[in-house]
């Protein structure tokens, strides 16, 4: 073949050379991307509209009835900590306390017991079928906030008080000589980390499971001396008492609180049941009989057989349901709890700062939902490896 | 032999491989494979599992990407040209050794799909080629039927109509019958004979060594990314010169 | 001693009504002490709800407010337009499912043509033009109540199916700039509460498009947005996963009889994906109609919204168990009726095709 021929084939042969296309529609896309992104831009900048983060230290000109000392003249971002600490609040014993509920409920449903197991079942039907804004609604309105006045509050022994004021508890305090208590409180955990470690040493050496969790138990123990030991008292309770229209002392949970990690709790553990009874069913049921006809109990058999395997199955769609309590926290805003969103809204619209806030709301959220992710997926593999 | 690229009329030789190779990561897997097939001509690639002889076919239907050396298919080149590569790939039929039938559309839908989307058949051609094929491959009546509906022995058959109905030069067939239940296999078996015998060329990766002794050209022995020794069927059962044919033979043929 | 013709039944407290109450209630002794107390529990809930739904309980909230439930502050004399498209949609369920029953295959691409225009006559009937007298125009601001609610989930549901089908296609491209872009674009959607996605539609949307077309923005059309591309990252994941799950002998042997790319994934791939994709993503269609009663905090007026709204109506103080365990039931029927269906849908097409 000619040069001149084989040298045009060569470079009609690059327009259909796949790595350059490839190549090609890579660029397209991106720059098609950049252009968008420069099209918004330019409108955002023609209305005049600027981006900037000093207003965060502003005066935020709000105030903040729930989570921690605040005033109307404490900038914005400490206002948006606050509002932080407060979704982290619910989004913590929301997690916990729904994972219980959440496995009792599911273990219930698989419960030979006609009368439980449906139970579980209409409850889990019921609250996943409805939208859980109108059960938070339901909850705020219609049942938190009509509960008795101050005056003719509920009274527990603690003293505990319920009213339409939120919940009110006898909460521990600390005195002068906690200083002295607290050294033996941080030797107790010392003292139980060392006891678990020595147990599993011994288990080791000697070859035969060794209980190691109720031995630690016994760390307790030293608290209980210091406690005798230090003059006074170190804690001390403080007892809420009612002065007039107010409460005072004690530590209050404000009714939105209440009806958002209630809410919270019981919409996720519907989920959260579902996802456990599908783990435990997943684990053959050939195993249980094997064990059965070796002679374990029935306890070992759901400790050490069902329990390890169906825990793997559950984790992944766990993270999830955790991931969508955190997000669904959210909604506090619509029942007025300050939580990180409801305290961002406010900073937004007083500050008239739209961008910048929502991207410190996208920051947040998404940190808290890698930081999930993350525990959740390490406690995974530890418990994949543990088996293996 | 400097000029191979032939005019495409006159192309006796249909596949060459030229210092062929191939690394998955840091494994060779192809080690400077040379073969050369030519029209009309059956060739067994056989050897021990992981030496590399499913990825050489896959490699020249460009399944794989070769990092290093020439192939060229009926005159064709393999580079990153998508036209050369959709070209070769119209060339070569493939049966695979998990049939890979499409399992939401029928047996005759299976066939029919790849003639009427790339050559443009209108339906009614491409249903009457299917179901000459069909019966062909001794299955016409299964033409409605679902994959699931089918035995292992048919679903094959089904996968060599399939290649079939694009009018390949070349068939290759990487282990149609290791998965098949032992009842099954004849069946598979006799389609491919009367393919050879109806003068396709064709190449099998396969360890049925009376196929190989029925209808095949040559035998090649392959092992660790390259071939070890090719010979006629009547030579290389019984003169095999290299220590691991020898060794090989001895395995496979014990049973 | 029994001979071979002699019956003899079992005890009489193994079978039947006694045999099923020892079985299921009574079979140990801390299963009856379960029975028991979830007999007390259940008596007292069942007996406060009645007592209170029966006596208790204002229910002309809800009948004289039921066509603000329904179609919110859809103008009174043209609710016949909502009743016509009612009545259309009745008769297309009727159709669809006596052509799917009797399976007749020419009619089924007649049907979902049908459909199509079904829809699209509805959309014009219920939205109207300004002018017309027959017709005249009721722009979608205005649109409340429940059907605000069945507007925005339908909108949502047809929207983000192809762009979810679109997403999960980019995620497992082999080009890495489409496959960072998408992933990055569905992890941060994921990631973030689905409020503040609404939020960020409602607020950021008009401050990013020039001033001509910020303007005709509604409301309820930035809702939409919101809620379109939030559940479309949902559905992408969805996708992704039913497409991983097809074994890659597809893709190869699709490649091997000479289709391209776009062919292999349009007639191979995505089919067997979508199909085994069903329940999942049906699950994440329910949610997204659950999640519609969102858009109450944005201020919009769908069937939460409205029922906030009618507790403050002066008549009616304090009636908010009432409207809200309403509420909370139509959204259960319509919830429900959904799982069905998608239930019976998973029946029939797993049955059916393989």
């Amino acid at each position: 073949m000619s040069t001149i021929a084989v040298a045009r084939q060569r470079a009609m042969s690059i327009l259909r050379d796949e790595r350059f296309l490839r190549a090609l529609g890579q660029a397209v896309f991106a720059i098609a991307v950049v252009l968008f992104v420069a099209w918004c831009l330019s409108n955002y900048r023609d209305r005049g509209s600027t981006f900037s983060f000093g207003f965060l230290r502003e005066e935020a000109s709000f105030d903040l009835a729930e989570g921690m000392a605040f005033s109307p003249v404490d900038p914005y971002w400490k206002a948006f900590l606050v509002g932080l600490l407060n979704t982290l609040k619910v989004a913590v014993v929301g997690i916990i306390l729904a994972t219980i509920l959440g496995t009792v409920t599911g273990v219930a449903r698989l419960s030979r017991n006609w009368l439980i197991s449906n139970i579980a079942g209409v409850y889990i039907e019921i609250i996943r079928n409805t939208p859980v804004l109108v059960q938070l609604f339901f909850l705020y309105f219609a049942v938190i906030l009509k509960l008795p006045s101050l005056k003719d509050r509920i009274v527990l022994p603690g003293p505990i008080f319920i009213s339409i004021r939120g919940i009110n508890l006898t909460w521990p305090r600390p005195t002068e000589s906690f200083a002295y208590w607290l050294p033996f409180l941080i030797g107790a955990v010392i003292v139980a980390v060392g006891i678990y470690a020595w147990r599993v040493l011994l288990e080791r050496r000697t070859r035969r499971p060794t209980s190691r969790l109720p031995w630690t138990f016994i760390a307790l123990a030293v608290p209980l001396v210091g406690w005798f030991l230090v003059p006074g008292n170190p804690l001390y309770p403080n007892r809420p008492a009612v002065e007039g229209l107010r409460v005072v002392g004690g530590t209050t949970l404000s009714p939105e609180f209440l009806a958002i990690l209630i809410g919270l709790v019981i919409y996720t553990a519907a989920f959260i049941a579902e996802v456990v009874r599908a783990g435990i069913m997943a684990v053959p049921r050939g195993q249980t009989e094997a064990a059965r006809a070796q002679g374990f109990s029935e306890m070992q058999i759901l400790q050490l057989i069902v329990l390890p395997q169906a825990i793997r199955i559950i984790i992944p769609p766990l993270i999830s349901q955790y991931l969508n309590l955190t997000n669904n926290s959210s909604l506090a805003i619509a029942i007025g709890f300050l939580d990180l969103y409801a305290v961002s809204s406010t900073m937004l619209f007083q500050s008239g700062r739209v961008v910048e806030v929502f991207l410190m709301i996208m920051a947040a959220y998404l940190s808290m939902s890698l930081t999930i992710s993350l525990i959740m997926n390490v406690v995974n593999r530890r418990l994949a490896l543990v088996e293996q | 032999m400097e000029n191979d690229r032939s005019e495409a009329s006159d192309a006796r030789e249909m596949i060459i491989c030229r210092d062929v190779h191939k690394w998955f990561g840091d494994f060779h897997v192809l080690r400077g494979v040379n073969l050369t097939l030519r029209r009309g001509e059956v060739v067994v690639i056989c050897g021990p599992s992981g030496s590399g002889k499913s990825t050489l076919i896959r490699t020249i239907n460009r399944l794989e990407e070769h990092q290093k050396g020439d192939i060229f298919v009926d005159g064709i080149e393999l580079t990153h040209d998508i036209r050369n590569v959709h070209a070769i790939r119209q060339e070569i039929g493939m049966v695979f050794q998990h049939f890979n039938l499409f399992p939401h559309l029928t047996a005759i839908q299976n066939v029919t799909l790849a003639p009427i989307y790339v050559r443009r058949w209108s339906k009614d051609k491409a249903e009457e080629v299917a179901r000459q094929l069909l019966e062909r491959v001794g299955i016409p009546e299964q033409a409605e039927k679902y994959p699931a509906q089918l035995s292992g022995g048919q679903q094959q058959r089904v996968a060599i109509a399939r290649a079939l109905a694009m009018q390949p030069k070349i068939m290759f067939f990487d282990e149609p019958t290791s998965a098949l239940d032992p009842e099954m296999i004849k069946e598979v078996l006799d389609v491919m004979v009367e393919l050879a015998k109806g003068g396709m060329t064709m190449i099998v990766v396969t360890h049925e060594m009376g196929f190989a002794k029925e209808v095949c050209h040559r035998i090649i022995f392959f092992d660790e990314g390259n071939i070890v020794e090719e010979n006629p069927p009547a030579k290389f059962f019984t003169h095999a010169k290299e220590e691991r044919t020898k060794v090989f033979l001895s395995q496979i043929l014990t049973h | 001693m029994t001979t071979a013709t002699e019956v003899i039944k079992p005890p009489r407290t193994e079978v039947g009504v006694l045999g099923w109450l020892k079985k299921n209630l009574f079979s140990t002794w801390y299963d009856a002490l379960l029975t028991f107390g979830s007999l007390a529990f259940i008596s007292g809930v069942l007996y406060g709800v009645t007592k209170w739904a029966l006596t208790g309980a204002k229910w002309g909230v809800v009948t004289t407010n039921i066509k603000v439930f329904m179609v919110g502050r859809y103008p009174y004399s043209e609710v016949w337009r909502v009743w016509a498209s009612v009545g259309l949609f009745v008769v297309m369920a009727i159709v669809t499912l006596v052509v799917w029953r009797l399976d007749i295959a020419r009619a089924r691409r007649a049907v979902t043509i049908a459909w199509v225009i079904v829809l699209l006559v509805t959309i014009v009937l219920l939205k109207g033009f300004g002018d017309l007298r027959f017709i005249p125009s009721v722009p979608i601001n205005i649109w409340s109540g429940l059907m605000l609610t069945l507007t925005l989930g339908i909108v949502g549901i047809v929207a983000s199916f192809p762009i979810g089908i679109v997403l999960a296609l980019g995620r497992r491209s082999s080009l890495p700039v489409i496959r960072v872009f998408s992933t990055m674009f569905i992890e941060m959607v994921r990631g973030v509460p689905l409020i503040s996605v609404l939020f960020m539609a409602m607020l950021m949307l008009p401050l990013f498009l020039p001033a001509s077309i910020s303007g005709r923005l509604s409301n309820v059309l930035r809702a939409m947005v919101g809620m379109t591309l939030s559940s479309a990252a949902y559905v992408a994941e969805n996708v992704r996963g039913g497409l991983q799950a097809i074994p890659k002998g597809q893709y190869e042997a699709g490649r091997a009889v000479g289709l391209n790319e776009a062919y292999v994934m349009v007639l191979i791939v995505l089919p067997q994906a979508l199909r085994a994709m069903i329940p999942a993503i049906v699950g994440q269609f329910i949610s997204l109609y659950k999640d519609t009663s969102l858009v109450v905090i944005v201020g919009l007026l769908d069937l939460l919204g409205v029922a906030k709204a009618v507790t403050g109506q002066t008549a009616w103080i304090g009636t908010q168990k009432e409207v809200f365990a309403f509420a909370g039931v139509i959204y259960f029927i319509t919830c429900s009726a959904m799982s069905y269906a998608s239930r019976r849908l998973e029946k029939q097409l797993g049955v059916g095709e393989r």
